[in-house]
C-alpha cells in the first residue's frame, strides 16, 4: 500500500539546529530506500519565499505570492511535476480539478548538495 | 580615430538615454538580472575605448547590446566547470539573439521587462519598486518617497523579488495575449507612478523630470499600441493632459506656479487635443476606470480658458464618480479644493479637516498646503502659519519648500 510522508520543519532552525541533517545525509537516506525498492519519490523543497498559491474560482485563477495559508484547508494530495519554468508549473497547477475549490500551492524543489 | 573627450561625452549620452533599454534586452537574452548588469557595464566601460579607435557607431544601442551579450557569454564559458547545464545555457544564449516570433509581439523589451518584473506571482508591494528600479532606474530612495515607505522596506522587497524570480525561475517572457488584460492593472500602476516622479519629483530642485513623464508616456503609448484597453487611453490621456502643462509648471528660475496662476498660452495645445481625444475615445467604451475619471477632470481644467472659467460643477461631478467607486483619501482632498472653488473656503476646509480627523494624510504636505491656503483665505492668519509649517516640515523639494516659505513671508 503507499503511504505519503510529509516532512513539515520551522524553516528558520531546519538547519542550525544541533541534530539539523546535513544534505550528504539526506541523500544517503533517499538511496538507502530507494535500495530497498520502496521508494516512489522524494524531493527537498526551497523555502516557502518561492512558493505561489494558485486558486480558481469562476473560471478566473488567482495567484498569490506565498504558501497557502488557510487553516481551514487541510493537505488532500499532491503533484511532482518536471516544468520549465515556474509560468508552465502555474499553467499545470491551475488545470488541477480540486483548484476549483482549494488551493494549490506551487513551490519549486530544491537539489540536494552532496 | 575620435578623441577622447568626444567619446566620453558620446558614451554618457547614451548611458543617461538607453542604459535601461540596453539592460532589459540583455535582461531577456541571459535571463538574469546580475548577469545583465554586469554585462552592460563591461560593454560601456568597452566602448570608450573601442569608439575611440573605431568611431562612433552608427546605431549605439544595439552595438552595446551585442557587445554585453558576447562579454557575458565569454565570462561564462571561462567560469563554467563545463557540466552540462552551462554547456546548455551557453549554446541557449548563441542562438537566443533574436527570437522572430517574440519580437513581432513586443517591440519594447522593456516592456516586456515590465510585465516579467509585474508578474502575479511576485508580491504584490514588490512588483511596482522593483519595476521602477529595474526599468525605470529610479533610486530606492525616490521609490520611498513615492509610497511613503522607508527606503529599507523598499529595498527589501526588491531584493525578495529578484530572489523569488531567480529561484522559482519566474521567466523573462511577455504574457499570454490570453492573460495580457489581467496582467495590464499592475503595469498601469507601475507607469502612473513614473510619471508622477518625473512630474512632481519627490526631492531635489527640478520641478519636474522631463525625461521621466515622457518615459512614461512612451511607455503608455506602447501599451496602448498593444492593448487599445479604455484605462489604457485613459492614462495615456492623464499623462498627455498634466504634461501639457509642464512648460507652465515653473519659472524660468526653477520656481512653481499654480495651477491658477499658470501663463495657459504655455500649455501645450498638441498634448491637450490628443489627450481630450482619448478620453472621449475612452469613456464612449464605457469600460473604462479611474484613470479615465481623472483624465475627464484633467482635460476640463485644460479647455479652461482661465482658472475662473473652470467648470468647477462638473469637476466635482467627477470628483463624485471616483469617491463612489474608487474611493481614495487623496481623491477626496482634490474634490474638497474643488469644492473651495465653487460652494467656498469653509465648505472646502471642512472636508480637508474631516479627512485630516479621521487619521488620514496626516503626513502628506499638500493636505497641510490645501488647508493653509484656505484658512488664508478665511482671514485665520494664525491658522494658516501653523498649517503651512507643517506642510514645511513634509516636503524635501526645492521648489515646493520655497512655494510654501514665500507663502508664509506674505502672511507677515
Amino acid at each position: 500500500m503507499k503511504y505519503l510522508c510529509l516532512v513539515y520543519c520551522d524553516e528558520a532552525l531546519l538547519h542550525s539546529l544541533p541534530d539539523s541533517p546535513e544534505d550528504a545525509e539526506c541523500m544517503a537516506y533517499a538511496e538507502s530506500i530507494h535500495g530497498s525498492g520502496r521508494m516512489l519519490a522524494a524531493e527537498a523543497l526551497k523555502p516557502v519565499q518561492t512558493a505561489t498559491t494558485v486558486r480558481v474560482r469562476a473560471g478566473r485563477m488567482s495567484l498569490t505570492d506565498g504558501p497557502f495559508a488557510e487553516t481551514k484547508e487541510q493537505l488532500a494530495g499532491f503533484y511532482l511535476v518536471d516544468a520549465r519554468d515556474l509560468n508552465e508549473a502555474l499553467n499545470i497547477a491551475k488545470g488541477i480539478p480540486a483548484a476549483r475549490v482549494g488551493s494549490v500551492e506551487v513551490r519549486p524543489v530544491r537539489e540536494l548538495q552532496p | 580615430m575620435v578623441g577622447e573627450a568626444q567619446v566620453r561625452r558620446e558614451v554618457e549620452a547614451v548611458y543617461r538615454r538607453d542604459s535601461r533599454r540596453i539592460l532589459a534586452t540583455l535582461i531577456r537574452l541571459l535571463g538574469d538580472f546580475d548577469l545583465a548588469e554586469e554585462a552592460m557595464h563591461d560593454a560601456f566601460f568597452i566602448a570608450v575605448q573601442r569608439w575611440q579607435r573605431d568611431g562612433i557607431p552608427a546605431n549605439p544601442r544595439a552595438w552595446l547590446v551585442s557587445v554585453g551579450r558576447f562579454k557575458a557569454i565569454d565570462a561564462l564559458r571561462r567560469s563554467a566547470r563545463f557540466d552540462r547545464s552551462q554547456a546548455d545555457l551557453i549554446m541557449l544564449l548563441e542562438r537566443a539573439a533574436d527570437d522572430p516570433g517574440e519580437q513581432a509581439l513586443l517591440a519594447d523589451d522593456r516592456l516586456r521587462l515590465i510585465f516579467t518584473c509585474c508578474h502575479p506571482a511576485l508580491a504584490s508591494d514588490a512588483q511596482v519598486p522593483l519595476t521602477l528600479r529595474e526599468v525605470c532606474d529610479l533610486t530606492t530612495e525616490q521609490i520611498a518617497r513615492a509610497f511613503l515607505q522607508s527606503p529599507s522596506t523598499i529595498a527589501q522587497r526588491i531584493v525578495r523579488a529578484k530572489a523569488k524570480i531567480r529561484d522559482a525561475k519566474i521567466p523573462y517572457q511577455v504574457p499570454e495575449l490570453s492573460e495580457l488584460p489581467e496582467r495590464l492593472e499592475s503595469v498601469l500602476r507601475v507607469i502612473y507612478l513614473v510619471f508622477n516622479e518625473g512630474y512632481s519629483a519627490s526631492a531635489g530642485e527640478d520641478v519636474t523630470t522631463r525625461e521621466l513623464t515622457d518615459e512614461a508616456i512612451r511607455l503608455g503609448r506602447l501599451v496602448a499600441q498593444l492593448l487599445p484597453d479604455a484605462e489604457v487611453h485613459g492614462l495615456l490621456a492623464l499623462m498627455l493632459l498634466q504634461a501639457s502643462r509642464q512648460r507652465a509648471r515653473s519659472t524660468a528660475d526653477g520656481e512653481l506656479v499654480l495651477l491658477d496662476e499658470q501663463d495657459r498660452s504655455l500649455w501645450d495645445r498638441g498634448q491637450i487635443d490628443e489627450g481630450s481625444q482619448l478620453v472621449r475615445q475612452a469613456l464612449r467604451s464605457r469600460d473604462f476606470g479611474p484613470y479615465t475619471v481623472q483624465a475627464a477632470i484633467a482635460a476640463l481644467h485644460a479647455e479652461a480658458p482661465s482658472a475662473e472659467a473652470t467648470d468647477w460643477d462638473e469637476i466635482i461631478g467627477l470628483y463624485d464618480v471616483l469617491q463612489r467607486h474608487w474611493p481614495s483619501a487623496v481623491v477626496e482632498l482634490n474634490r474638497a479644493a474643488a469644492l473651495a472653488r465653487r460652494d467656498g473656503a469653509q465648505v472646502g476646509l471642512q472636508a480637508v479637516e474631516a479627512i485630516l480627523q479621521r487619521g488620514e494624510l496626516g503626513d502628506y504636505h499638500l493636505a497641510h498646503a490645501a488647508r493653509a491656503e484656505l484658512h488664508r483665505q478665511l482671514g485665520n492668519l494664525d491658522q494658516a502659519r501653523d498649517a503651512w509649517r507643517q506642510a514645511l516640515t513634509l516636503t524635501r523639494q526645492g521648489p515646493e519648500r520655497r512655494h510654501i516659505e514665500r507663502r508664509l513671508r506674505e502672511l507677515g
